[in-house]
């Protein structure tokens, strides 16, 4: 790695002008909260609050799904890692793109066909309800915590870069104050408000990063060739950016995790609970459809930004200065836009970042706490007994406690590379989602017993191994800092060597659900198959808008 | 609700659209699934392949990259014309049926 770079007499100082940046952010919050109290006044059912009245367009929704993809990891720790790492870098948003293709062929119709609000609606519907849905449940809650924690983990950075905070403590404060913005988007906006709000930063991230691409190809007269040649030029010396290899290529190890790492990616996209909800703000299965067809467009095309945004960033800023910038390689981005474009463009840039985090943890916060209202309280707890009110109830007093805790771990998850910890939620949502998902939508055998193995054995295998692995304890020592690549500092009880745990943890809980299904002497009922089945292929019953 | 499904899921008609569904996404999502291991696995194991010059600085790895994209979008395009002309007809004529309450 290049980390002699970062020496102790690195200027730990901000670029461009604080005041700014956080007057364009403020004016964004004021009016995307304008947007969310208009939104909101009709928010009276649960459909309203957990699904906007299922009253979003395909495109509107589309848009939105966008939005909640294209998360800090992939603006600011995709760009980082295509400067730093080059080729490696891209290799990260190919995975996130292709993986569109499990949720548009395999997922999106059908799960919206047979469900209401969550993914455990689905998972449960021809299985023993309450096991199934409390499983579902609590993988949808672990896959939202690790998401959580990368996005609140990048505004830590991100804070340090722009308003030149750099201890800890005062980073604390503004992370604290981005999670009580979130909350009160979600308290009052419900669905109908985050989705706006994704919807508005989609646009905003788009086009800001499409100004910046426009602006680096001009720079090199828009002659690709010419760009990657200077990105390589300001390479540490035997680093290749142009071919893969500088991060992943180093050991036989290195390789296995970068498979690991594309298994998870591919796979995981079809499995996060806060995609699959958007699924349910639309009418039918034909805009689910629609929303999916426009978020691939909106996130391939962005992604081709981010690759020259990101050798851009190699070119114009060059390693030495983002690796010396308190942000680190997540502060590629907002560095490229200082350089192209001064304090003016860096504020724009920057507030849109934020943003970004704002809009996904918003996302993230609804679907976590409508899984546990729906599932966990209403018809785990409650056995579906509860007040007209108390579910929703229930759900904002979630979005506060669950607000809380992604306030605290973005404090203490502060400085962790993003890309990589949105990776690990990538590998759990790939190894406890999507194979109950598949099983159920597309195997008839598919038992109870089969779900509640691949659900509790794919979380539990995914998380035990990264427990032992180099990401909590035991990982590379940085020469120049003293400190370990690790969460936690200076113990080493590490000993699967992979970084990310998706390739043993994904065929297990694919193997696992196969394993439960054959062995359970318990046969479903063929009449509820039978009706799934129905339902999921010609959307017969399926819950269409509640108003427009 | 206790409308039973079964003799609608052994209708002809129905298991013509579930075949046409599963004789599209099957294949197109094992093809794919293909594609993207067969590329992730040169990146890894095949580095001076895919470091091959093609025109000035662009390589073979950087085409075979953007080619997962060109196929992504060109996937999604065809999944959406077929959808629109073999499933969503079909699938509306059941619907209609099963709530207008025939089989």
């Amino acid at each position: 790695m290049s980390a002699a770079f970062v020496t102790a007499a690195a200027p730990a100082t901000s670029v461009g002008d604080p005041v700014l940046n956080i007057a364009i952010f403020a004016a964004f919050v004021a009016v995307t909260l304008v947007i969310v109290l208009r939104a909101s006044r009709n928010n009276k059912t649960a459909a309203d609050y957990y699904a906007a009245g299922r009253s979003f367009t395909g495109p509107q929704n589309g848009t939105a799904i966008a939005g909640d993809y294209l998360s800090a990891a992939s603006f600011l720790g995709i760009c980082g890692a295509i400067a730093i790492n080059g080729y490696d870098g891209f290799l990260y948003s190919i995975g996130f793109l292709v993986a569109w293709l499990v949720a548009l062929l395999l997922v999106a119709e059908l799960l919206r066909n047979t469900g209401r609000f969550t993914m455990a609606d689905v998972l449960s519907f021809r299985l023993k309800e309450r096991p199934v849905r409390l499983a579902a449940a609590i993988s949808t809650l672990v896959v939202c915590f690790f998401y959580l924690l990368a996005q609140m983990a990048g505004a830590g950075g991100l804070v340090a870069l722009l308003l030149g905070i750099t201890d800890k403590a005062g980073q604390g404060v503004v992370i604290a104050i981005v999670g009580a913005i979130m909350i009160i988007y979600v308290l009052v906006g419900g669905m109908k408000g985050t989705t706006w709000v994704q919807i508005i930063k989609a646009t905003l991230l788009i086009a800001g990063a499409a100004v910046m691409t426009i602006w680096v190809l001009a720079v090199h007269n828009f002659n690709i060739s010419d760009l990657l040649g200077a990105a390589q030029a300001n390479a540490p010396e035997g680093k290749d950016l142009l071919a893969p290899g500088a991060q992943y290529g180093l050991t036989d190890l290195t390789r296995i995790d970068f498979i690991s790492l594309a298994l998870a990616l591919v796979l995981g996209t079809a499995g996060l609970p806060h995609v699959l909800m958007r699924f349910y703000t639309v009418p039918t299965a034909k805009e689910a459809r629609r929303s999916v067809v426009w978020a691939i467009w909106a996130i391939g095309i962005f992604y081709l930004f981010t690759l020259v945004l990101g050798y851009g960033a190699g070119a114009l800023v060059g390693p030495e200065e983002i690796l010396a910038a308190p942000g680190g390689v997540n502060s590629a981005a907002p560095l490229l836009a200082f350089h192209l474009g001064g304090t003016v463009l860096l504020g724009i840039i920057s507030a849109v970042a934020f943003a970004t985090i704002l809009a996904v943890v918003a996302g993230l916060t609804i679907t976590a706490a409508t899984s546990f209202a729906h599932d966990i309280y209403a018809n785990v707890i409650k056995k579906g007994d509860v007040a007209p009110n108390g579910e929703v109830k229930t759900a904002r007093i979630t979005v506060v406690i669950i607000g809380i805790v992604a306030i605290l771990g973005g404090i203490l998850a502060n400085g962790q590379n993003v890309a990589f910890l949105v990776a690990l939620a990538f590998a759990i949502a790939a190894s406890a989602n999507l194979p109950t998902i598949i099983y159920s939508l597309f195997w008839k055998k598919f038992s109870t017993r089969g779900a509640l193995w691949s659900m509790y054995g794919g979380l539990g295998i995914a998380i035990f191994l990264i427990i032992f692995s180099p990401v909590v304890s035991g990982g590379a020592v940085n020469p120049a800092t003293g400190l370990s690549s690790s969460m936690i500092q200076g113990v080493d009880f590490h000993w699967f060597p992979l970084n990310n745990p998706g390739i043993i943890s994904i065929p297990a809980g694919f193997l696992l659900g196969f394993l439960g299904t054959i062995t359970s002497g318990r046969k479903e009922d063929p009449v509820v198959a039978a009706e799934m089945e129905v339902r999921s292929l010609t959307g017969h019953g399926a819950e269409g808008a509640t108003h427009s | 609700m206790s409308t039973d499904f079964q003799p609608t899921q052994q209708s002809e008609r129905f298991q013509t659209l579930k075949k046409r569904h599963r004789g599209f996404v099957f294949p197109v999502a094992i093809g794919f699934l293909v594609w993207y291991f067969a590329y992730v696995l040169l990146a890894a194991y095949a580095r001076d392949f895919m470091a091959t010059p093609v025109f000035g600085n662009v390589n073979v790895g950087l085409l075979l990259g953007l080619g997962q994209f060109v196929s992504t979008f060109v996937i999604t395009m065809l999944y959406v014309r077929y959808a629109n002309r073999n499933l969503d007809p079909l699938a509306e004529e059941i619907r209609t049926d099963l709530e207008a309450g025939r089989q």
